[in-house]
């Protein structure tokens, strides 16, 4: 990663430390100046990563945009945890249109802003998985292939949560949903081809596209501070544990996120221009069942009949590493972690 | 001054005056011209400040609008048939959450069968969405209903679709009378948005309502477009005072004074429906006509107030409501209640098919005879409906329906030789 990463061997957890380090390489959560963008008082789950997510994310925009930030949201649960009538926690200027048009209607606020002769305002879209890989994924590629400037945020909870766990095109390969559920062979969601909207993105060469994680929250911060010192159509997908939808433990929506990473089943790196230009290397990854066992979705490959989709889902996670060149020193033989 | 145009390219012409800034194109015939010309006026810099954007869909099309629309633009667009159906979901967004976009509806009938020609199909299907519809009856009036849209959306803070019929009027020319920049800049003044996206004044446009509200949201929705029942009339001495001529934006009655029988009908057909009114006057027959531009808000009290001495009603629908029948018919019913008058319900014109003055001409008179039946298919060629029918009669696996109807169609003509 082209900025520092701070690691507290000092104390063992991530959570501490602003205090320790330089004004300038403070996240902008520890500022008492953060926008608080996405306000206290949401309903969103305990241990919500979608909620840390945006938060996080229109914080660092704000900042970087001096507070001159207009957001365009797909329906989704970040929609209703914020905007239950007659409340809502935006303290930007927000608009929720529809499920599947958040990035048109950012491109339209962008028209009009240009029209207008406001350079200085810029435009965030953003929804869940479900909006931008399925339903919203021609408004989405029609955004990028007019280099429209929007900065478009994916955050990816790997299904449909608000309307109570259904699959999506970014459901991992046997998670278990509403719509997948494990009977009798069927491993949960079936072992397909995948889809992957990052490297989409890439292919209609827009000038920024970049993975992101709760878990890495600087880094989160850095790459929306670098996507908004760019114009042009630009893409984020974080990754965003949901304790409900995966069964996890909301104290744990870090950790996961963090195994994630580690296992090379998500992985974080920055592209520019349609060619990946910085990854996040992994010392020495973790095997998946390290992350698997956290969560219920995956509780049923864990007897006989699901040994091969374990296998499987590590050859995903081993094909990402040597794809994505994640791995920090030479893994050639990664059977050894299974 | 009067020019011989395309109406496409009036209607172009007229959008422009009106000074949009931010105009979204999704190409289907039959407004295609309308946005190409409005393309060229952006690149050639007649329209300036104007954002034009070639987008993927129809859906993006109107979603683009509204979000130009939320942040304080005049956001324009056009559309037809398929296209219509492709964006409902932002049709009723737009409208729901207040945008006042105006859009040209080319009309144009629904498939399947595919068929690109005209009939109204299109902006029925979408009539409650909450968007107010004006159909326009002539080129001229398809050209001045944009500049009148604009100034009654951003009223009222609601959209408008103009409706205007797809090819017969779309795609002919005619002599057409468009204003200057001074006159619609005195009718039209510059656009100040009712709710605003600006990081000054931070709002959330477009939150959930569930039962404790929604109810009321919905009504504000119906009393707004009473509320335009009322300024109409206003909005329309305005533009005869500017422009020294109508605009056709209520209702216009044709030879009604002392009529018995009253034809009602929207768009392009009056100009015909006039022309037999004409003859039928010189025949001596008591026979006069109603062109409803404004079609939501329905204009009730004046319908009524216009037909209460006639005995009969003859409404001509250039759509269907399957199982039910005529849909401007319905609204006339519902409309004339207390008048107690017959209403003759007439489905013509689908899918493009040419309504002419003789065929016209033959329904009236025999509803003037009181023989005609409550719902009629103007020139129904029912051989072709006997045949299919038998067909299915016969046997379980007929195929699809309209290329068995066109197989006859030509068997027919062989036979006649």
């Amino acid at each position: 990663m082209s900025h520092r990463t701070v690691k507290f061997y000092q104390t063992g957890t991530f959570t501490v430390g602003n205090r320790l380090l330089p004004e300038e390489d403070r996240a902008v959560q520890s500022g008492v100046g953060r926008a608080n963008s996405l306000t206290s008082g949401h309903r969103a789950c305990q241990g919500c990563g979608e909620a840390l997510g945006a938060r996080c994310v229109l914080d660092a925009a704000m900042r970087a945009a001096e507070g001159n930030v207009i957001v365009a949201n797909a329906t989704g649960c970040l929609e209703v945890f914020s905007t239950p009538y007659p409340e809502s926690s935006w303290r930007v200027p927000w608009i929720h249109s529809l499920f599947g048009n958040a990035p048109s209607v950012a491109t339209g606020i962008a028209a009009a802003l240009r029209a207008k002769g406001r350079s200085g305002v810029r435009v965030i879209a953003q929804g869940g998985d479900g909006g931008t890989t399925d339903i919203g994924m021609g408004c989405l590629s029609g955004m990028f292939e007019r280099n429209d400037d929007v900065l478009y945020i994916c955050y990816d909870n790997e299904a449909y949560m608000n309307t109570g766990v259904q699959r999506s095109s970014a459901t991992p390969a046997g998670a278990r949903t509403a719509t997948t559920p494990p009977v009798g062979e069927h491993p949960g969601h079936e072992f397909g081809r995948g889809k992957s909207v990052p490297l989409i993105a890439m292919a209609h060469s827009i000038p920024y596209v970049a993975t992101a994680s709760v878990a890495e929250l600087r880094d989160l911060e850095y790459k929306v501070t670098r996507a908004m010192g760019i114009c042009g159509a630009r893409y984020i997908q974080v990754h965003v544990p949901c304790p409900l939808g995966w069964g996890s433990k909301p104290q744990d929506t870090i950790r996961i996120a963090r195994l994630a990473i580690e296992t090379g089943l998500f992985p974080l790196f920055e592209a520019e221009n349609g060619k990946i230009v910085e990854r996040h290397r992994i010392r020495s990854p973790k095997p998946v069942t390290d992350y698997l066992t956290q969560q219920k979705r995956f509780s049923h490959l864990f007897n006989e009949s699901g040994s091969y989709a374990v296998a499987a889902i590590q050859e995903i996670a081993d094909r990402n590493i040597r794809d994505f060149d994640l791995c920090e020193n030479i893994c050639d033989d990664h059977s050894r972690l299974r | 001054m009067l020019r011989q145009l395309e109406t496409s390219r009036s209607i172009a012409e007229a959008v422009a005056l009106c000074r949009p800034e931010v105009v979204c194109a999704y190409p289907i015939t039959p407004q295609t011209h309308i946005v190409e010309g409005l393309a060229e006026f952006v690149r050639e810099g007649r329209l300036r400040p104007c954002e034009f954007l070639n987008v993927e869909s129809e859906f993006a099309a109107l979603s683009v609008a509204i979000g130009a629309s939320a942040t304080g633009a005049r956001a324009y667009t056009a559309t037809a048939s398929q296209g219509l159906l492709f964006m409902a979901e932002a049709v009723y967004n737009a409208s729901g959450l207040g945008f006042p976009i105006v859009m040209t509806i080319g009309n144009r009938a629904i498939g399947a069968p595919i068929n690109i020609w005209n009939d109204h199909s299109d902006s029925m299907a979408l009539r409650d969405a909450g968007w107010m519809q004006l159909f326009a009856s002539t080129a001229q009036e398809a050209a001045d209903l944009h500049i009148v849209a604009f100034r009654l959306a951003e009223e009222l803070s609601c959209p408008v679709m103009v409706c205007v019929d797809g090819f017969v009027l779309t795609h002919s020319y005619e002599a057409v009378d468009l204003p200057v920049q001074e006159q619609v800049d005195a009718f039209l003044p510059r656009y100040e948005p009712r709710q605003v996206l600006d990081p000054a004044i931070p709002v959330s446009v477009g939150a959930m309502v569930g039962p404790e509200a929604f109810t009321e949201v919905r009504y504000l929705a119906h009393q707004k477009q009473l509320r335009a029942l009322d300024l109409l009339p206003e909005l329309s001495r305005d533009f005869a005072n500017i422009f020294s001529r109508p605009c056709g934006a209520l209702i216009s009655p044709y030879r009604t004074d002392g009529a018995n029988t009253i034809v009602v009908a929207l768009g392009s057909v009056n100009g015909t429906i006039q022309d037999v009114v004409d003859e039928m006057r010189e025949a001596g027959r008591s026979i006069g006509s109603i062109s409803v531009g404004c079609y939501r808000p329905f204009p009730m009290c004046a319908v009524a107030e216009a037909t209460a001495q006639a005995s009969r009603i003859v409404v001509i629908d250039r759509s269907l409501a399957p199982g039910m029948g005529g849909i401007l018919a319905a609204d006339v019913h519902m409309a004339t209640q207390s008048n107690p008058v017959r209403i003759f319900s007439v489905i013509a014109g689908l899918g493009g098919r040419p309504i002419t003055r003789s065929s016209l001409r033959r329904v009236f008179e025999t509803a003037m005879d009181d023989a005609l039946g409550q719902l009629t298919f103007l020139d129904l060629q029912t051989e072709l409906i006997e045949r299919h029918l038998e067909r299915e009669r016969k046997m379980w696996n007929t195929g699809p329906a309209a290329e068995n109807i066109l197989y006859d169609i030509q068997r027919i003509a062989a036979e006649i030789g």
